[in-house]
C-alpha cells in the first residue's frame, strides 16, 4: 500500500533529562499527502518537526526524508524541505522583497528568474502592494503569508508548517489554509501541526494524533472517527424513523450488518464495511422507496475529545 | 561554502548601513585625529635631537592637554568595536525568529556563524586600516617628515596586531551571543569581561606579586626584578596586556624588553638602549602575538561547537 514513503521515522526518541518528549515514534508519510500532526501542547509535535529538519539530534532512532538522513546530509534534505517555524520572523528593516531575495539566494537562485518567481509569489500570497515595504510594518497575518511565500520560493517537495494559523484572525486563517491547499494541489507533501482542529480537518487528508510523545492513532478523519467513536463500524443513516420488521430482517441479512437502531427521526445501520450501495438496493426492493442515505461523518473535535477524555 | 558568501554579503551590507557603525566610525576617527593633532604639536619636545623614527613617534607622543597617545586610544576603542560587532550575532537572529527560517535553507549551519565572524573581521579591518591611514596622512601633512621603509612596516604590523586584538573581543562576544539568549545579557557579559581585564587585572597582578615578593624602600634590584616578573606574568592573563606589550615593542624600536621596569633598571646600570630592527622587536613579542591568536581561536571554537550542537528552536 505504501508505495512512496517520503517521510519515515524508526523508533524516533528524544529525551530531555528525565522528560521523554518523543517516544519511539514510527511516522510514515506518503508523497502528496497532507498530514496533520494533532495533539495537546507538549505532546512532542514540534520536537518531532525539529528532528525531521535536523535541528535537533534524536536520542535514538532515525529519520529518513526522501531517503536522506537530515543530520548526515542536511543540504540534500533542506533543499527539498520548506519549513515555517511557529514564531516566524523576518529581518524587520529589510523589505519583504529583500527578505525573499535573501532566501532565494541562499537556495542558489538569482538573477531575473528569481525576480520573476518573487513577483509571482507576491501575487499568490496577496502581498503585491506591500512588497517594497519593510517587514517591520507588517501585521502577524501578513508575516505568516510572507512565510508561506518564503517556503514556496524553493519549490519544495515537502512543506512543514508548525502552527501556521495560531494567533491570526479568521480571515487570515482562511487565506493561510487556502495557500496550503494550493500547495497540496501542486503535489507538495504538506505536514501541518496544529490544535485548531476545524482548520486541520479542512485541509488534511490524513492526521496523526500525538499524546505524550507517541503517535496514538493515524489515518483519515473518517477512519479515526469510526475507530474512536464507533468501535470501527460504519454508521449509515437512513432518513426513515421506523422500519417495518420485514425490512429490518432483510437488512440484517446483508453480510456485515451489526445492528439497526432508531435514532430520533432516522435509522442508523451499523456495519463492518461501507454497505450503503447494498443497503439502498435492499431498501428499494423491499419498500419501493428510493432513499437518500449517507455514511456518518465525524468532526475532528469529537475524535480528539474522545482520545484525550481521560487526561 | 554553501551560503557563506551570501551570508557574508548580507551581513556586510547590514553593518555598513547600520547607525551603530556610523557612530563607531565617527568616534574612532575623531579620537584618531585629536590624538595626532596633539602629538604633532608636542613632537619637537619629545623627539629632541634624535633623527630616526620621527614619523613613528607621532603615533606614541601624547600631550598635556590630552594625555592619551594614539595606541592608548586604540586599546580602549578596539574592545568596544569588537564587542559591538559580535554581541548580538546569534541571539538576535533567534529573537527575531530568523534563525530557524534561515537554517531551514540549504546551507550548512556553520556558514551562518562563519559568515558573521568574517563580516565582523572585515568591518574591524576596514575601520582600523582607515583610521591609521587617515592619522598617518594627517601626521605626514602636519610634520612634513616622510616615514622610512621600516616605519611603514612597523605601522603595518601595528594594524595587523590591532585587527587581531579586535578579533579576540569579537569572538568573545560572539561566544556570549551563542551562550546567552538575550542580547542585553550578552553585551553586559562582554563588557564585564572587558572591565575586569582592563581595570582589575592590574590590581590583582599587583596583589599577587606584592604577596610573593613584598617591596620596600630598600629592596634590591633582584627583588624588584622578581616582583616585576610575577606582575607581568599575572597581568598577561589579560589580552589587553598582550596587546599593549605587542604594540609597545612594535611602535617603540627602543624597547629592548616588554617590561618598562626592566628597561629602567637596565638604564640605571649603564645599559643605553639602542633601536632594534623590526624582526627583533617582533621576536620580543612573538609569545604575546601567539597568545592573542590562541585566545581568539579558543573563544571562536567554543562558540562554533556550541552553536553546531545546539537545538534550533524558534521560541
Amino acid at each position: 500500500m505504501s508505495e512512496n514513503l517520503i517521510v519515515e521515522t524508526h523508533d524516533l526518541t528524544k529525551i530531555y533529562g528525565k522528560f521523554t518528549a518523543v517516544n519511539s515514534l514510527n511516522l510514515r508519510i506518503e508523497e502528496g499527502e497532507v498530514f496533520g500532526l494533532l495533539g495537546p501542547n507538549g505532546a512532542g509535535k514540534t520536537t518531532t518537526i525539529l528532528m525531521l529538519m535536523g535541528f535537533c539530534e534524536p536520542t535514538s532512532g532515525s529519520v529518513l526524508i526522501n531517503g536522506f538522513n537530515p543530520l548526515r546530509e542536511p543540504i540534500k534534505v533542506k533543499s527539498i524541505v520548506g519549513y515555517m517555524p511557529e514564531k516566524i520572523g523576518f529581518y524587520d528593516d529589510m523589505t519583504a522583497r529583500e527578505n525573499l531575495e535573501y532566501t532565494g539566494r541562499l537556495n542558489g537562485l538569482g538573477g531575473s528568474g528569481l525576480k520573476a518567481t518573487i513577483d509571482e509569489l507576491f501575487e499568490v500570497v496577496g502581498l503585491k502592494d506591500r512588497a517594497n515595504q519593510p517587514v517591520g510594518t507588517f501585521s502577524h497575518g501578513m508575516k505568516q503569508r510572507l512565510g508561506i511565500a518564503d517556503v514556496m520560493i524553493k519549490q519544495p517537495k515537502i512543506a512543514i508548517f508548525d502552527e501556521p494559523t495560531s494567533g491570526i484572525d479568521p480571515e487570515g486563517t482562511d487565506q493561510v489554509l487556502n495557500l496550503i491547499k494550493t500547495m497540496a494541489r501542486q503535489k507538495v507533501t504538506v505536514i501541518i501541526s496544529s490544535h485548531q482542529l476545524h482548520q486541520l480537518q479542512k485541509v488534511c487528508s490524513c492526521v496523526g494524533i500525538f499524546s505524550r510523545g507517541q503517535l496514538i492513532a493515524t489515518g483519515s478523519v473518517d477512519k479515526l472517527g469510526r475507530e474512536a467513536l464507533r468501535k470501527g463500524n460504519y454508521h449509515i443513516i437512513l432518513p426513515i424513523a421506523q422500519l417495518a420488521d420485514r425490512v429490518r430482517t432483510e437488512i440484517n441479512g446483508i453480510p456485515g450488518v451489526r445492528s439497526i437502531d432508531s435514532v430520533a427521526d432516522s435509522t442508523v445501520v451499523a456495519a463492518d464495511d461501507d454497505i450503503s450501495v447494498e443497503l439502498s438496493r435492499v431498501v428499494l426492493e423491499t419498500t419501493g422507496l428510493k432513499v437518500q442515505m449517507k455514511v456518518e461523518e465525524f468532526a475532528l473535535e469529537d475524535i480528539y475529545m474522545q482520545y484525550f477524555k481521560g487526561s | 561554502m554553501n551560503g557563506l558568501l551570501e551570508i557574508l554579503r548580507k551581513e556586510l551590507a547590514d553593518s555598513f548601513n547600520s547607525k551603530r557603525f556610523i557612530i563607531l566610525f565617527l568616534l574612532v576617527y575623531l579620537a584618531g585625529i585629536a590624538t595626532i593633532y596633539i602629538a604633532a604639536q608636542n613632537i619637537r619636545a619629545a623627539v629632541g635631537d634624535s633623527t630616526s623614527n620621527i614619523f613613528l613617534s607621532l603615533f606614541v607622543v601624547s600631550g598635556s592637554d590630552l594625555p592619551f597617545s594614539f595606541p592608548l586610544f586604540m586599546s580602549i576603542f578596539i574592545p568596544i568595536i569588537g564587542i559591538a560587532l559580535g554581541f548580538d550575532a546569534i541571539n538576535s537572529e533567534r529573537i527575531g525568529g530568523n534563525l530557524s527560517r534561515v537554517l531551514a535553507q540549504p546551507i550548512y549551519r556553520d556558514s551562518l556563524i562563519n559568515g558573521k565572524f568574517l563580516s565582523g573581521l572585515t568591518m574591524i579591518s576596514v575601520l582600523i586600516v582607515s583610521v591609521v591611514a587617515i592619522v598617518a596622512g594627517l601626521g605626514l601633512r602636519l610634520i612634513g617628515v616622510p616615514p622610512e621603509a621600516e616605519e611603514i612596516l612597523r605601522l603595518f604590523m601595528f594594524v595587523i596586531v590591532s585587527i587581531l586584538y579586535g578579533a579576540f573581543w569579537m569572538s568573545l562576544s560572539v561566544l556570549f551571543s551563542v551562550l546567552f539568549k538575550k542580547t542585553s545579557t550578552s553585551v553586559l557579559a562582554s563588557i564585564a569581561v572587558w572591565i575586569f581585564m582592563f581595570l582589575f587585572m592590574g590590581i590583582i597582578a599587583n596583589l599577587i606579586a606584592g604577596a610573593a615578593f613584598p617591596l620596600s624602600q630598600d629592596s634590591t634590584v633582584a627583588q624588584v626584578a622578581d616582583y616585576d616578573n610575577i606582575f607581568r606574568m599575572v597581568s598577561r592573563i589579560s589580552p589587553g596586556t598582550l596587546y599593549a606589550e605587542s604594540i609597545q615593542a612594535i611602535l617603540l624600536p627602543m624597547m629592548g624588553s616588554t617590561s618598562p621596569t626592566m628597561m629602567m633598571i637596565g638604564m640605571y646600570s649603564g645599559l643605553m638602549p639602542s633601536p632594534l630592527p623590526l624582526s627583533q622587536s617582533l621576536m620580543l613579542v612573538w609569545p604575546q602575538l601567539v597568545g592573542l591568536v590562541a585566545l581568539t581561536a579558543v573563544c571562536f571554537t567554543i562558540a562554533y561547537v556550541k552553536f553546531m550542537r545546539e537545538e534550533i528552536r524558534s521560541t
